[in-house]
């Protein structure tokens, strides 16, 4: 299989791009878009719950801090398509193992914009509000995590954009999504559906990011009167 | 509470079998020699992330550190962030394969280096771009009055008050080559990746390859993470007189 070079046999597949092969499947394209974001959906939501525990345990403990942070990094520095093979023989070819692996990768991206969005919140602010009568769980939830927001939703933007590429490699242990184009180009030599599923896995983060920033601009109505006068202020 | 227990042994039935696998894999020692074997792959496997790292490293840091010491080009720092972040590892080694071969440069080293190349690019670009341009300007313009030329803002001030985001940008690059290279085996290209990509083949049979691919990758970018992260240390050593 590897070696085989791309054969020119005076096909159209010959081409780098053969658009009717692309224009007779849309079905085909429908039902891997919607496995791709499925997939990504899933492992970024549960990324996100895992995270928001461990940070707010590492907000509360500080001590926890440092070995979250360690776990964090030594999972995202263990290579996706390793971890995929190390985890076959506990959960088996296919969803569970490729959520294993991606949730893994986001933690440390999401844990590190939570804390640090938490963190960032003036003291004079969370003074004011535990001054004003706001207990633990509800100044958490009605003041800083408001003003946490921008730094927390770049950490999730960060977090979707990564996953969506990585689950193309998932097409490698049998999930679908757009590897599965990759991967079929790769067997059968043949370029279009490799840049089809690249295309398309590209075009998917653009617009998730696209849409996790306006949904930030949403929640965070302030924020962007204050960058202004903020830029407008400087120098 | 009977099923708990028996998935707790089978658990570790599991995972003593898998360690039985690595073993015996690892164990045995006609499995390191030859061109097939753990020697030579895993020489290739740091020798193509090495190249593509310095070729990563020469192509991205001068512009980086050019455009930020200026001042210029803002919008464009942010723009490769965030294209090397959505660019797919896989589809870029998939799809440098074709062009490769049209070019005339074939299989294996080439198109995997190339691959690896533009996705080493982003990190470094970026957080050398970062690094330098959030360079306080009262350190700039300290710099200046005492006398500086503009070269010697960037070199001795404006570089090493960034050498720690820079190695960052370094690392995350160097780890991720580490890591995609694997995939080259998918191209031709004889790596620690090939025993992956021959286990998934026949994940049954071949289960012992399988994992000793995994876990040597893995370990592999894992001590890559280590090195650079303790030179990081070393380099940026006179840091801890400030904290």
């Amino acid at each position: 299989m590897t070696n085989r070079p791309f054969i020119a046999t005076g096909n159209p597949g010959d081409a780098f791009i053969w658009w009717e092969w692309i224009t007779r499947r849309p079905g085909e394209i429908w039902q891997r878009t919607v496995e791709h974001l499925q997939m990504t959906v899933v492992a970024v939501s549960i990324g996100c719950l895992i995270s928001a525990g461990l940070a707010m345990l590492a907000l509360r403990y500080r001590w926890t801090m440092t070995p979250i942070t360690w776990i964090g990094n030594l999972l995202y520095t263990i290579p996706s398509l390793a971890l995929f093979v190390i985890l076959i023989p506990y959960t088996g070819l296919g969803f569970l193992t490729a959520q294993i692996a991606l949730v893994s990768y986001t933690i440390q991206i999401l844990f590190r914009n939570m804390v640090a969005g938490i963190q960032g919140v003036p003291s004079a602010v969370t003074e004011a509000a535990t001054a004003m009568g706001y207990r633990r769980i509800h100044r958490l939830w009605a003041v800083e995590l408001p003003l946490a927001a921008p730094t927390i939703i770049a950490g999730v933007r960060i977090a979707a954009v990564t996953v969506i590429g990585l689950v193309t490699i998932t097409a490698l242990i049998g999930n679908g999504g757009y590897g599965a184009f990759i991967n079929d180009g790769l067997n059968r030599r043949f370029s279009t559906p490799i840049v089809l599923g690249g295309a398309l896995s590209v075009l998917m983060a653009l617009l998730v990011d696209a849409m996790l920033m306006a949904l930030q601009k949403a929640v965070t109505p302030w924020s962007r009167r204050s960058a202004t006068s903020r830029t407008s202020g400087a120098r | 509470m009977e099923p708990a227990v028996s998935d707790i042994s089978n658990l570790r039935g599991a995972m003593i079998e898998i360690l039985n696998d690595l073993w015996g894999f690892v164990a045995t020692a006609d499995n390191w020699r030859g061109s097939n074997g753990i020697l030579a792959r895993g020489r290739a496997h740091l020798w193509i992330s090495l190249v593509a790292t310095a070729l990563a490293t020469a192509i991205a840091l001068p512009p980086a550190l050019i455009l930020a010491h200026l001042g210029k080009a803002p919008v464009l720092s942010v723009g490769i962030a965030n294209i090397g972040r959505a660019l797919p590892s896989f589809a870029v080694i998939a799809l440098v394969l074709p062009i490769s071969i049209s070019l005339g440069f074939g299989l294996g080293f080439w198109p995997t280096c190339v691959a690896l190349v533009a996705l080493g690019i982003p990190p470094i670009f970026t957080n050398t771009y970062t690094g330098v341009a959030t360079t306080p300007s009262a350190l700039r313009e300290a710099a200046r009055g005492i006398g500086m030329t503009s070269t010697q803002v960037l070199l001795k001030v404006e570089i090493p008050h960034s050498m720690n985001v820079i190695i960052t940008g370094f690392r995350i690059s160097a780890v991720q080559i580490v890591a995609t290279a694997s995939l080259g085996a998918l191209v031709g290209y004889q790596c620690l990746g090939s025993y992956v990509i021959e286990g998934l083949a026949q994940p049954t049979r071949a289960r012992d390859r399988l994992l000793t691919g995994a876990v040597l990758i893995a370990a592999m970018a894992m001590s890559v993470d280590f090195f650079i992260n303790r030179a990081e240390r070393h380099l940026t050593s006179w840091r801890s007189v400030l904290r």
